[in-house]
């Protein structure tokens, strides 16, 4: 009643606004106020499309270079006496030059073709020449010729990565001002990689290696590819799929078809929520104390990484799971039941059928999820420096391996500012897989779903 | 035989089963002259699940087990003159296991006999440059005790999965044979397999359970432990976090709270008013054309790794907020700041809260739409004096859930935020949070018994605490919310 009285109050007080025609005063301002509550609203979405674009484009830019590199094409002649002293090429005996006997032949052979060329660079020290050229080539080197040791007195064509420095400098994270101060590269280096780059010699290629080379030690960033943990992160994967698909589908046809309203089936369900929304370091607290110090299972190993996965993955699949068979509508169990189906018999032959796309689609994305997913994976070890690649499962499962997204984190550590290209180019791989499951996802879902 | 082996043998036993049980129930009912009880795959179905079922769970709690019993049997045996002064017999303990395993490969690798090997003696073979010619590389040389407790390891342990394949394949034929002699055309298998199968579904959904036993149980037990070596009034209370590996560290949490909370707000700030404005815009306002863009371009966002945005902090936001925002302004110097980690969040955030408001307004019926615009309400009006309100309990829920998940975030924090313990007012400056802490007290060479290492599942409890409170709370409100619709 107190309502109506102020408002006849307030209309008392008001001037009055005969036209039609003419907005009152009042009715100015709603309406100003209106626009801007819309631009508000307009300016939240522009903020959030403008954030999207920013973070994917400052990946992008920061890593769309590490796709390509820098090689130095190079003759190098394998000297025998330096090589294979006895030359009786025995693989033992070969084993024994380490890399160190490998790098003078490289540094020789790029000297002569200098002086053949007749490239003239000035104030450029001896070291500087064979500087030019990545640590990581002697090995490469060396691993051709010990996989092949006809090849030892012969000269054979060497693509060897350029150092890491070069390859910045044609990659615009080096410059002539950076070099002054740089103990790793000269100006009189940077010279001479543009002399050779004129020359044909050195030139820059697409990246392979960065697919399929295991990680590389902190001197090294030219050489660092993301081979071992594409690896692990598919290791991780096989046991995420084969736990939490069958666990996650099994416990969801329970829940939804089966469960009692009872006591324990609350306790479930409530747990289940709850499990959603744990920070995932918790989980690999857990995956830590429990698979790793308790059962006793290897640090850094893709099988606890997988463990840990699957339990996060779980309620997303089970939420997903269940929100399909909620969709299969009761005509289908009821005309299955009706012609003398068992229970068991018309969720196995009708419901799970009708409800498979919805439950891959969830199981994609769940799986998605877990391919992204960093922090519990730091916990149980799979931080460390990994440079073996795992071996063939079952086996390799248990062997140390590295993951996608920790590769980003452990290059994102080290001190050379080429890791930083390099970590942006790991997570274009890593957002390019997301991609391609998300996508699988939805079409999954276009194709086969179905409205009843 | 190794664990995969031995599954491949008891599914190849599971199949025999199968192929036998439907086999015996087809030539019963032919030689008694009767109708099979259910169809013969059923009767497959019963014996192979019993020969599978109880085998896998068997090789499985074996496998969990068996460490356990090994571990407590050596341990006891290793004298107490071994264990080093202040050191732990835990570490002494993941000596044997390492020289255990080096054993192991001396004699794949190295061609030693196992005679040789039990015949080795510390006092007279160097073990230290046997096994580093292996590749296991050992801090200190090897004292005869501990040599003779990885040898016991060793032979203990080759015993144990002797036995666990023995056990396993009994039980696979054991109850594979009794499934296989009960099999008659009068037997109800389809019942029985069913009643079976409801079981394992059952067991399925019990795993949920035990995972929060598993969290709870690893997070308290080691707490409590912890609780025992540091006071947990100068855990709670102290305001200096300062571990040091020597021993005698400060390890109070409010430091780490604070930056928490710190960088909890900075990211709700933003978020929460740019993540309700974007779901009332694009449900009340937007035309479909945008709505068809803009929605999923928001989601997007909801499904990129927090790892990206750990980067994008890392190279682009925090060096912006230092050189154009700290630096002129002389607040600051250091690239990860509260402000950098809280905005880079409070990004992340955005699609989180608006997704569920959008629900929330959606849920608004629109009588009470249509009687505010009856009564002449602008449409900003209606949103501000009528949907607002009665979504109110929803969006606060929301905006719990979405500081439970600031709360929790870590790789954000661990690669925006910085690694220094400090309660500060200043946003540009670098402070630290729990879930960081955590990482970083747990990465890295830890020994497990040093209060360093074991404040980590302190802290670890803290957070699961939080964050289960602020989840229980928002799914309260939001529930109690939905009753007055529904």
């Amino acid at each position: 009643m107190t309502d109506f009285t102020t408002a006849s109050a307030d209309a008392a007080a008001r001037p009055k606004n005969n036209s039609l025609f003419e907005r009152g005063e009042r009715t100015r301002r709603r309406h100003a106020a209106e626009r801007r509550f819309r631009m508000m609203g307009l300016a939240a979405v522009i903020f959030g499309i403008l954030a999207l674009i920013g973070l994917l484009g400052s990946i992008l830019a920061n890593g769309g270079s590490a796709f390509w590199q820098t090689y130095i094409t190079l003759d190098v002649y394998l000297d025998p006496a330096k090589l294979d002293k006895a030359g009786n090429r025995d693989p033992e005996a070969l084993r024994k030059v380490t890399t160190f006997g490998y790098a003078p032949l490289i540094s020789t052979a790029l000297e002569q073709l200098i002086e053949e060329r007749g490239i003239v660079v000035e104030g450029l020290g001896k070291k500087d020449v064979s500087g030019l050229i990545s640590k990581e080539a002697p090995a490469k080197v060396r691993n051709t010729v010990l996989a092949d040791p006809s090849i030892i007195g012969e000269t054979v064509t060497f693509n060897l990565l350029a150092d890491g420095r070069v390859d910045g400098f044609y990659k615009g994270r080096v410059t002539m001002e950076t070099a002054e101060l740089d103990r790793n590269v000269s100006p009189a280096q940077l010279l001479l990689a543009d002399e050779l780059k004129e020359a044909g010699v050195l030139s820059t290629r697409f990246n392979l290696a960065f697919f399929t080379a295991p990680d590389a030690s902190d001197t090294r960033p030219e050489a660092a590819g993301l081979g071992v943990a594409i690896l692990g992160s598919t290791y991780m994967m096989l046991i995420v799929l084969a736990l939490s698909l069958p666990i996650g589908v099994a416990a969801s046809i329970y829940l939804e078809e089966f469960a009692p309203q009872n006591r324990l089936t609350d306790i479930i369900e409530v747990n289940i929520a709850n499990l959603a929304a744990v920070p995932s370091i918790v989980f690999g607290i857990l995956g830590l104390a429990v698979f790793i110090n308790f059962v006793g299972l290897p640090q850094s190993a893709p099988v606890v990484g997988g463990l840990v996965l699957t339990l996060m993955t779980l309620p997303t699949i089970i939420i997903a799971t269940r929100a399909a068979l909620k969709a299969v509508p009761p005509s289908i169990r009821e005309a299955a039941l009706g012609v003398g189906a068992s229970k068991m018999q018309t969720i196995f032959h009708h419901v799970l059928p009708l409800a498979a796309p919805g439950i891959l689609t969830g199981a994609i994305i769940g799986l998605a999820q877990a391919l992204g997913e960093t922090a519990p994976l730091l916990l149980i070890g799979m931080v460390a420096f990994v440079r073996e690649f795992p071996s063939a499962p079952p086996e390799g499962f248990f062997d140390p391996a590295s993951a996608l997204p920790v590769q980003v984190y452990n290059w994102t550590t080290r001190g050379d500012p080429a890791f930083v290209e390099r970590a942006s180019g790991a997570i274009i791989v890593l957002l390019a897989f997301l991609a391609v499951m998300n996508i699988t996802a939805i079409i999954l879902r276009r194709r086969f779903e179905r409205r009843w | 035989m190794t664990p995969g082996i031995l599954a491949l043998v008891v599914l190849a036993l599971t199949i025999l089963g199968y192929v036998l049980g439907r086999q015996r129930a087809v030539a019963e009912a032919k030689r008694e002259g009767v109708r099979l009880h259910s169809l013969p795959g059923y009767y497959g179905q019963s014996v192979a699940l019993f020969t599978a079922v109880p085998a896998f769970l068997l090789m499985a709690a074996w496998l969990f087990l068996q460490p356990l019993l090994i571990e407590s049997q050596i341990s006891s045996k290793i004298p107490d003159s071994v264990i080093p002064e202040g050191g732990a017999r835990s570490l002494v303990m993941a000596d044997v296991r390492r020289i255990a395993d080096g054993l192991d490969l001396v004699v794949s690798q190295g061609g030693v006999s196992e005679d040789e090997l039990l015949a080795m003696r510390a006092d007279f073979t160097d073990v230290r440059s046997r096994l580093a010619e292996v590749g296991v590389a050992l801090g200190s040389s090897v004292s005869p005790a501990v040599l003779e407790a990885a040898k016991s390891y060793r032979s203990i342990g080759k015993i144990g999965s002797l036995l666990r394949n023995v056990a396993v394949i009994v039980a696979a034929l054991g109850f594979g044979f009794w499934a296989w002699r009960r099999v008659r055309p009068s037997m109800r298998a389809r019942n029985v397999s069913e009643t079976f199968i409801r079981s394992l579904l059952l067991g399925s959904s019990l795993v949920a359970i035990l995972t929060t036993f598993g969290i709870v149980g690893s997070l308290l037990f080691e707490t409590i432990h912890f609780f025992g070596i540091y006071p947990a009034k100068d855990f709670f209370f102290s305001t200096v976090w300062n571990p040091q590996f020597r021993g005698g560290s400060d390890l109070g949490i409010l430091p780490l709270l604070w930056g928490t909370f710190y960088v909890s707000l900075v990211a709700l700030v933003l978020a929460v008013p740019i993540g309700l404005m974007t779901a009332i815009y694009l449900a009340e306002y937007a035309s479909s054309t945008l709505r068809s863009f803009a929605k999923p371009a928001i989601e997007i966002l909801a499904g990129i790794p927090t790892i990206v945005y750990g980067l994008f902090a890392l190279i682009t936001v925090g060096p912006l907020i230092r050189d154009w925002i700290a630096q002129p302004l002389g607040i600051g110097t250091s690239s990860s700041s509260v402000m950098t980690a809280g905005l880079v969040m409070g990004i992340m955030l955005i699609p989180f809260v608006s997704s569920l408001s959008d629900d929330i307004i959606n849920a608004v019926p629109q009588a009470m739409r249509d009687g505010s615009y009856g009564l002449g309400a602008t449409q900003s009006e209606t949103i501000k004096r009528v949907i607002m309100p009665a979504a109110l309990p929803g969006i606060v829920g929301a905006v719990l859930l979405a500081a439970s998940r600031a709360i929790g975030e870590t790789m954000i924090v661990v690669m925006g935020a910085g690694a220094a313990a400090r309660l500060s007012l200043n946003p540009f400056e670098a402070m630290t949070t729990v879930t960081v802490k955590i990482v970083s007290q747990l990465t890295g060479d830890t020994e497990f018994a040093s209060p360093e290492t074991l404040v980590a599942f302190a802290l670890g409890l803290t957070l699961f605490v939080f964050t289960l409170g602020l989840n229980v709370l928002a799914l309260y409100i939001v529930r109690k919310y939905r009753e007055q619709y529904e």
